[in-house]
């Protein structure tokens, strides 16, 4: 009984049961966190990804505002029926330009990993004004109110912020893309703007919810819809198969 | 008094033994001593202590089969060689491998000879069913209803836009409507009379009653006289002498009461004024040649198939 008489002297010590428990909780926390960030197979190579534009972020602020993940997920799992339903399943590279992931925990929605270019944009401002006309089975409430909230110039700069702070993140933003955010902000929302694809390829540019003449809220957020899932060549990636 | 004799205390039929005095006997205490309570130093009991000891035996074992151990360049792998990934591929083949004659077949079978042969037609419906149910009934409707007066047409009518046949419901499906995707996506586009200044308000009133005169809807017989000549200079080269419509460009019938957009009045003066088309996506990249058949066996069988 000699360990056990040793453990004693831990069991009735307070101050050294904390800080051996500390020590316990660090080092599995260490195993199992930390390579995470190093292993190559959990990083995989991906063609396509890029930092958000301007007006994308502002759509994803909104999604997060009106709490969008309590009901929509963003992660399709590897499951038979999730990647038939949905298409491929989702990658870890795919949430690395979100802060926070949006994976989700719940769908009371369908998810939402693979919307871009499912629906016309005119069928996301009718089913964002009455989910019901066009899903009649569905319990979304409406949110007709974002065709009018019209996006200013500090929504522009403060989206420039948010780019500031991601940079600091690791986000490549260029020099570039910081000094045109607030002109590449409305220029997205119309489609005889300058070419915002130049600095994020990919980049859907029009007016998103058929408003002449101001970009809202709707703009906003349907951009960043139309984008969700279509960023990534799954032509070029292959699963690691220790995965 | 009959309370009291129930209040007596009635001595105990039979001594018990103090249980604290048994189990001293039996059991140390741990020697502390609050105020003359003691604290026993009893062990744990044994089927607790067995299942955590199992679950440490088991957790080797776990270690051994399923991918665990993070090294320097990966994970160990596990003897069992899971893989959520191969698992879901592997899945999705067997199922691929089950459908396959199936796909096959639609593949082979010329499209208006799907609906002859019973078996494939029961696949090609359920088949194309669930795939309606993923991809198009978000527009269409959950029972190919469309969404009425908003531009989603009705799938269970005869009335079509584009074709009711066989092939052109593939096609449709196929490349869609109005997108930059695909060349072959079927494109038309009505003028915007109104808003490009091509009639004025005057003449556009009388067209839309010409318009509303060709299903037999209400309408003021004057003004429709009226813009009958307007409606066969602008109109007629698409919709028909007759508001027929035609198949080849998705000009809709005019002289029925189905209305994409609505039949009233101003539902009608909108579209004319504005111009309204709807787009579709091609789903020739999203889904594989025996998918788009089987939808369009689905679609066909709806109720307005030709």
């Amino acid at each position: 009984m000699g360990i056990l008489d040793h453990h004693k002297k831990i069991e009735t010590h307070a101050t050294l049961l904390l800080v051996l428990s500390f020590l316990v909780v660090t080092i599995g926390g260490i195993v199992q966190i930390v390579p995470l960030f190093y292993l190559e197979n959990t990083i995989e190579k991906v063609e396509g990804m890029r930092p958000y534009s301007p007006l994308e972020i502002k759509g994803r602020e909104i999604y997060l505002r009106e709490g969008c993940y309590n009901c929509h997920s963003q992660m399709i799992r590897p499951m038979r029926d999730e990647v038939e339903r949905y298409g491929h399943y989702s990658l870890a590279a795919e949430s690395m330009y979100d802060h926070p992931f949006q994976w989700g925990s719940k769908r009371t929605g369908p998810d939402l990993a693979r919307l871009g270019g499912r629906y016309s944009d005119d069928w996301h401002v009718q089913h964002m004004i009455d989910p019901q006309s066009v899903v009649p089975e569905s319990i979304m409430p409406p949110y007709g109110f974002m065709l009018n909230r019209e996006l200013t110039r500090t929504d522009a700069e403060h989206v420039r912020d948010i780019m500031r702070v991601y940079r600091t993140l690791g986000h490549p933003y260029t020099d570039e893309m910081m000094e045109l955010a607030v002109s590449d902000f409305f220029a997205q929302a119309d489609e005889f703007g300058d070419p915002v694809d130049e600095r994020y390829p990919g980049a859907q540019q029009r007016n998103f919810d058929g408003q002449e003449g101001i970009v809202t809220e709707m703009d906003a957020i349907i951009a960043y819809m139309q984008m969700l899932g279509t960023l990534v060549d799954f032509d070029t990636f292959v699963p690691d198969p220790s995965r | 008094m009959a309370e009291e004799t129930e209040n007596k205390v009635k001595p105990p039929s039979r001594q018990y033994p103090d249980p604290a005095k048994k189990i001293e006997q039996e059991v140390k205490t741990t020697g502390h001593s609050w105020d003359g309570i003691e604290e026993y130093d009893n062990p744990m009991p044994r089927w607790w202590v067995w299942i955590f000891i199992i679950t440490i035996v088991w957790s080797f074992g776990y270690w051994i089969a399923f991918p665990a151990w993070p090294g320097i360049q990966s994970a160990t792998s596990g003897l069992l060689g899971y893989s959520s990934r191969a698992n879901v591929a592997q899945e999705i083949a067997e199922f691929e491998e089950r459908n396959e004659v199936f796909f096959a077949q639609l593949n082979d079978t010329e499209l208006d000879e799907i609906r002859e042969d019973d078996e494939l037609m029961r696949f090609a419906v359920n088949a194309g069913g669930s795939v309606f149910a993923a991809q198009c009934s978000q527009c269409h409707g959950a029972g190919g209803a469309g969404v009425q007066a908003a531009g989603y047409p009705n799938l269970l009518n005869d009335d079509w836009l584009w074709g009711g046949t066989m092939e052109d419901i593939h096609q449709t499906i196929r490349y869609g409507i109005r997108n930059e995707d695909f060349l072959d996506a079927r494109w038309s586009e009505m003028p915007a009379f109104g808003r490009d200044g091509l009639l004025d308000d005057e003449e556009i009133d009388q067209v839309v009653h010409y318009v509303l005169s060709l299903s037999g809807s209400d309408h003021d017989a004057e003004l429709a006289a009226a813009g009958a000549e307007n409606y066969e200079i602008n109109c007629a080269s698409c919709h028909m002498d007759d508001g027929s419509g035609d198949y080849f460009i998705g000009a809709p019938a005019l002289n029925n009461q189905i209305w994409l957009y609505g039949g009233s009045f101003e539902a009608i003066r909108h579209s004319i004024y504005y111009s309204r088309f709807g787009v579709m996506p091609g789903f020739a990249e999203r889904l594989r040649e025996a998918e788009i058949r089987a939808v369009a066996a689905y679609v066909h069988q709806l109720g307005g198939g030709q």
